[in-house]
C-alpha cells in the first residue's frame, strides 16, 4: 500500500491535473505549458492557503 | 442549398466519430493519437493512467454500480469515465475494499478525478477532429 503524505498526495494531484487541464485547455503548445504550470500553482497555493486557514479556525 | 450540404457534411463527421468518441474514453489520450498528436496523447495516457494507479495503490474504492447515497451515484459515474481501466478494476476485481484510512479516501478520490480527467481528454479529442480546436 502506497501511504504518501497529504501533501505529497496534493503535489501528484496538482501535476496530472495541470498538465490534462494545460493540454485540453489551450491550443498552442507554449500557452499549454504556461496554463499547465498556472494550474499547478493554484492547486499547491490553493490548498495552502486553506490549510492555513483550517489551521486558525481551529485555534 | 449551401446550407443543406454544411448540415450534410457536419452530420457525416458527427457519425464518423463515434466509435473514435468511444477509443478516446476507452484508452486515455488514443483519440489524440489517431490525429497524430503523439506527445499529448502520451502526455494524457501517463497523466490519466498515473492517476488511477495511484488511486488503487492508496487502496482507494472503485464505484459499482448503485442506487444509494447521491455522492455514491456521482462516484460511478466518475469512475466510468476511466474507460478501459474501469472495465480491468471489474474484472479483476481492483478497488473492492472498505475504506478505513486517510490516504485511501484520498485514492478513491484520485480514481474519480482521473475518470473525470478522461472525460475531458475525450471531449477534446472530439473538437479537434470536428475542427473546433487546433
Amino acid at each position: 500500500m502506497y501511504t504518501p503524505s497529504h501533501f505529497t498526495a496534493v503535489l501528484l494531484f496538482a501535476l496530472f491535473a495541470s498538465v490534462v487541464f494545460g493540454i485540453t485547455q489551450r491550443s498552442e503548445t507554449r500557452a499549454m505549458v504556461r496554463y499547465g504550470v498556472y494550474c499547478f500553482s493554484l492547486f499547491v497555493l490553493g490548498t495552502i492557503a486553506a490549510s492555513w486557514v483550517m489551521w486558525l479556525i481551529k485555534h | 442549398m449551401s446550407t443543406t450540404k454544411a448540415i450534410m457534411k457536419e452530420s457525416a463527421v458527427q457519425s464518423k466519430a463515434g466509435p473514435k468518441k468511444f477509443s478516446a474514453w476507452l484508452i486515455p489520450g488514443l483519440g489524440h493519437w489517431m490525429q497524430g498528436r503523439w506527445i499529448r496523447a502520451i502526455l494524457l495516457f501517463i497523466s490519466i493512467t498515473c492517476m488511477f494507479a495511484l488511486g488503487l495503490a492508496m487502496r482507494g474504492m472503485v464505484y459499482a454500480p448503485n442506487t444509494g447515497d447521491v455522492l455514491d451515484m456521482l462516484g460511478f459515474v466518475g469512475d466510468l469515465g476511466d474507460g478501459g481501466l474501469y472495465i480491468l478494476s471489474v474484472v479483476f476485481g481492483w478497488g473492492h475494499h472498505i475504506v478505513q484510512v486517510v490516504t485511501a479516501d484520498y485514492g478513491t478520490k484520485f480514481i474519480v478525478v482521473a475518470g473525470l480527467l478522461n472525460f475531458i481528454s475525450a471531449v477534446d479529442a472530439h473538437s479537434l477532429r470536428v475542427g473546433r480546436k487546433r
